[in-house]
């Protein structure tokens, strides 16, 4: 049995062989794009290689969770593509950090205007336009007959149609709100001395103004994608606000089965609000060809493709087949675009929109004003206190980096380091007389050879690298070298609330060791618990039940990381579904820190205890049965038994999944990222997910998020010196 | 070898009591067993509606059934050759995982050499290394080796993250095998090698078994250095492939569902077939110290 299956596992590493390169007159473009927006894409993308016989288009679809850092690791090592797509806004911080290179000239006048200006940073073009996106007004044409053309009016038909909510969105981040925001007048400041304002009075007045929306219960305060598509998919409500990608969300008419419920629904452009006269004006996203910094394909071919991308036969089929918004004038000029009801509504929505700062320090503003919207709907606090704490986050994240350092003064430490460290190496090596010792055991070594190499190389080689990375800091593409600044700006850093605000290193750290201590206390007394049920030869079904409780382990935790969340949803949400059965009223779950932490323990302990039942499994097969018979017979109970003979049998195979289980769980990403995003006000964020954000969310501050990680390995190696202490050492 | 003496009468004792000696097991395990399973019925019911019409309420029962997801991603002959891959990549790793980690964890647990408590101390430290710094270097790394966009550079950086917890595992398991076997064999001229893979191997089976489905698991659900290193759609992995039904602000829900269940099962599979050494490693009686 075992050998057939090692022979079968053995097979590919036979047929396994690295893919060889292309040849060169291929033009590689990535893009995150999928479903319909994708299809279409791939059909411009045949068309064109079957018509030209000189270039080929290559076109590698690439997940957009993993799109950008893919990008940002390729790119600056020459193997990123000749061209990409992606929304302008990153035209600014992409090009400081030397990932772009400028567009090709040519005729610009055929695009929407404001199109180009969006592409513009430094004086600079810095892509092609292709379509455009925005939100706009969906309506159940069912309930209203006519979208509404002010605000007043919406709410009024709204609660009329339904006797509820008159509106849906996803009222609690910046993006979603930007159309209230706009329409008071407020904006994104960016100041001459590269600061940023978010805490302007019109900013308050939106916000107080989005909270009587919520208070007066005509629109839900805690919405996500989900709810939106349920409540409005359901006509639990006759408009939402959202963009063009929620069309593939709502339900249509089904011709195999016509008697299944659709929804009959509408596009329009965003209401007047009538205290100021104003349009709803969305933030416009444009979306673009990019030339990316070290492509190798010629200019000309690159021409010849970007005309086909962004040109009017490709941008007709687009629009056509992949329900975009051409930038093309022409395009959007042509009965395909023009007559139809959605893209033309888009079209006219896009008009009144306001484009999406490219700046660099547009990134950075998104998560501290979601927390203040977020903080001012859930009445936790006042617009103006919400706002000035808002502004302290966004001025905290663009700290200029520490200024460079004399690393002569470090080279004297290290050297002198490295000195002590091998003269210590070599007086305890004398006096154990190792030398000795690895001459006898040389055959010792030949058994850890492999391991050691494979470990140097993918594991120990970049952590030094990585690690090396915490003196320097990351600006503009650059590194300069900056010394141990960065861990000084940790330790003290003066966060807008002290130590005790969410988001300081102190209050993190508090959080992380208490979600390590207690998922590693119910992994593993969940896991011990079952093994022990599971262990007796005769129980029946017991392999029934060892498959069935490894299923969370089985399937992959990205999926029912989301489930869960979807699972912990106010009003929609499963728990509280089963909780309202006992007649519990319905918890928000995110909303609070305590609950907020026990939706993230009870996704990772259902997640990890299997492991830890798997691990015991094993490791009671050991344990001959004869000794708990004989502790058995000289009269123990069942309870000394176990702890007196199973458990202490058990330990050297438990203790290091113990160990390990907690060096992971400290490190779990996944679950926080995916289930509370940190919420509410970062409070459940813990350390590792901090280090992400300075890495990739903060401008790619590299630098502070490699101390930052640094950190973590310190804390993770203390631990593990002091459960030693405590244990008594490690397994003999 | 013979059974411990008491064994037939318990046996015997066991049988007659199963049921009713053993309810409260059950009474414990089937609604824990149920309350595992509820997430994952979810996704069931997701995977089986059809289009984005499941409504989410405390019923995890699908009330249609549809295979269209199914039929979707099984009709998609990209979707066999991102499981050829992911079946390859987590055959390699597995294969060479539990290798390296046997011979590794072998020698810390009988060989008494300088360097020997570093060593596994030092395996535990690489597992304190934080992902996010590592992963730009491994990048440069592979590429500077050329193992950019293959398979097997993909499979040895699974591997090796893999060997410190197998190791662990195995030497936890090595330790607790009596040392008279061994000093048995010796006197009956075995080699160190022989003593290794006829004896000691066989013998923890339960731990290898244990260490396999690690470094599969390791290999079969990662897709973010997957969807880093691969340059090209057909060298995908399966949880790449996952990854692109969820957008920045849409998911397809169905096809992710139907496309999780489909990941699943070989891993399933694989721990049915692998429980029976899991639990029936120390064939009764052969090793009794």
């Amino acid at each position: 049995m075992i050998r057939r299956l090692l022979i079968l596992l053995l097979l590919p590493l036979l047929i396994a062989c690295p893919e060889q390169e292309d040849a060169g007159d291929t033009v590689v473009v990535w893009t995150s794009y999928r479903g319909e927006e994708l299809t279409a894409l791939e059909s411009v993308v045949e068309d064109f290689n079957s018509s030209t016989r000189d270039t080929r288009i290559e076109l590698l679809a690439v997940p957009s969770a993993a799109y950008k850092s893919r990008l940002q690791s390729a790119i600056p090592r020459g193997n990123g593509p000749d061209l990409f797509i992606e929304a302008h806004e990153l035209a600014g911080e992409w090009s400081k950090n030397g990932l772009l290179r400028p567009a090709l000239p040519g005729d610009l006048d055929r695009f929407a205007p404001a199109t180009v200006d969006a592409l513009r940073y430094d004086g600079q073009l810095w892509g092609v336009p292709i379509a455009v996106k925005s939100l706009a007004l969906y309506y159940n044409k069912d309930l209203v007959p006519e979208p509404p053309a002010t605000v007043s009016e919406l709410l009024r038909v709204g609660s009329e149609a339904t006797g509820g909510r008159a509106l849906v969105y996803e009222a609690g981040s910046l993006f979603f709100h930007a159309p209230l925001l706009h329409a008071f007048g407020g904006e994104v400041e960016f100041r001459e001395d590269g600061t940023v304002g978010i805490d302007g009075e019109p900013v308050a007045r939106s916000l107080t103004w989005a909270r009587g929306l919520t208070e007066r219960g005509e629109v839900p305060e805690e919405a996500d994608g989900q709810l939106v598509s349920t409540l409005f998919n359901q006509g639990e409500v006759a408009f939402a606000i959202n963009g063009p990608w929620f069309l593939g969300e709502i339900k249509k008419p089904d011709e195999d089965n016509p008697d299944a419920p659709f929804v009959n629904f509408g596009v329009a452009p965003l209401p007047v609000l009538d205290e100021t006269g104003e349009p709803l004006r969305p933030f416009l996203t444009v979306e673009a060809i990019f030339r990316a910094d070290q492509g190798a394909a010629p200019d000309e071919q690159v021409i010849a493709v970007i005309e086909a991308l962004a040109g009017l036969d490709g941008s007709i089929r687009r629009a056509e087949e992949g329900g975009q918004v051409p930038a093309l004038l022409a395009a959007q000029e042509r009965p395909e675009v023009r007559d139809d009801p959605i893209l033309s509504m888009f079209q006219a929505q896009a008009e009144l929109a306001v484009v999406t700062p490219n700046r660099p320090e547009m990134s950075i503003v998104w998560e501290p004003s979601g927390r203040a919207i977020r903080r001012v709907l859930n009445g936790s606090s006042s617009p103006e206190e919400a706002l000035e704490r808002a502004q302290c986050e966004v001025d905290r994240f663009l700290t200029p980096p520490p200024t460079a350092a004399d690393p002569g003064p470090y080279l004297i430490v290290f050297g002198l380091l490295l000195v002590l460290g091998a003269a210590l190496l070599v007086r305890s090596a004398r006096k154990r007389q190792v030398v000795s010792r690895v001459r006898k055991s040389w055959r010792s070594y030949l058994y850890l050879v492999p391991a050691v190499i494979g470990l140097g190389a993918v594991v120990i080689l970049p952590f030094i690298i990585g690690a090396s990375v915490s003196l320097f800091a990351h600006s503009g593409g650059e590194f300069t070298f900056v010394g141990i600044k960065h861990f000084g700006r940790i330790l003290f850093a003066d966060e807008c609330g002290g130590v005790m605000d969410p988001l300081s290193f102190w209050f993190t750290l508090v959080v992380t060791v208490a979600w390590t201590a207690l998922n590693v206390a119910l992994h593993a007394g969940i896991g011990l618990g079952l093994a022990m049920l599971l262990r007796d030869p005769w129980m029946k079904l017991k392999g029934v039940y060892r498959v069935l409780l490894i299923v969370p382990w089985a399937v992959p935790n990205y999926v029912t990381a989301l489930i869960w969340r979807a699972m912990f949803n106010t009003e929609l949400g499963a728990i509280n579904g089963v909780l309202g059965l006992f007649g519990v009223e319905p918890v928000a779950w995110f909303s609070q820190f305590a609950t907020s932490f026990a939706a993230n323990l009870t996704t990772n302990t259902w997640l990890g205890f299997p492991f830890m039942m798997v691990v015991t499994l094993g490791a009671l097969q050991a344990i001959p049965r004869d000794l708990e018979e004989a502790a058995a017979v000289d009269g123990a109970g069942a309870w000394a038994r176990f702890r007196h003979v199973t458990l202490p049998l058990l330990k050297p195979a438990l203790l290091p999944a113990i160990i390990l289980g907690s060096v992971w769980t400290f490190n779990m990403f996944n679950i926080i990222y995916l289930v509370s995003k940190g919420e509410p006000d970062g409070s459940t964020e813990i350390l590792i997910s901090e280090a992400y954000k300075w890495a990739f969310e903060r401008q790619q501050q590299y630098g502070y998020a490699s101390a930052y990680a640094l950190m973590i390995f310190g804390i993770l190696i203390l631990y593990t010196l002091l459960t030693k202490k405590v244990t008594g050492g490690d397994v003999k | 070898m013979s059974a411990p003496a008491p064994a037939p009468m318990k046996q015997h004792v066991d049988r007659k009591t199963t049921w009713l000696g053993q309810w409260w097991r059950h009474a414990l395990l089937v609604p824990f067993t149920v309350a595992t399973l509820y997430p994952v019925l979810w996704v069931v019911k997701m995977a089986l509606t059809p289009g984005e019409d499941f409504e989410l309420s405390a019923n995890p029962l699908p009330t249609t059934v549809s295979f269209e997801n199914f039929g979707v991603l099984l009709g998609d002959w990209m979707f066999w050759r991102q499981l050829y891959n992911s079946i390859v990549v987590a055959g390699i790793t597995t294969v060479v995982g539990v290798v390296l980690s046997c011979t590794a964890a072998y020698a810390f647990s009988r060989f008494d050499f300088p360097g020997r408590r570093a060593g596994m101390d030092g395996l535990l430290v690489t597992q304190m290394f934080p992902g996010v710094i590592m992963a730009i270097p491994l990048y440069i790394l592979l590429d500077k080796t050329g193992l950019l966009n293959s398979l097997t550079g993909l499979a040895l950086c699974y591997s090796t993250t893999a060997i410190p917890f197998c190791v662990w595992m195995l030497k936890g398991y090595f330790d607790t095998i009596p040392k008279d076997l061994e000093e048995a064999a010796v006197l009956d001229g075995a080699s160190r090698w022989m003593i290794f893979t006829r004896i000691i191997l066989p013998l923890s089976r339960p731990a290898i078994a244990v260490t396999a489905l690690f470094s599969f698991m390791t290999a079969w659900n990662e897709f973010i250095l997957a969807a880093t290193f691969m340059n090209k759609a057909t060298s995908y992995t399966l949880p790449v492939a996952l990854q692109a039904f969820v957008g920045d602000r849409s998911t397809d829900w169905g096809l992710f569902a139907a496309g999780a269940i489909l990941v699943s099962i070989p891993v399933m599979s694989l721990f049915f077939l692998l429980q029976k050494q899991l639990v029936e490693g120390l064939t009764a009686g052969s090793v009794k110290g």
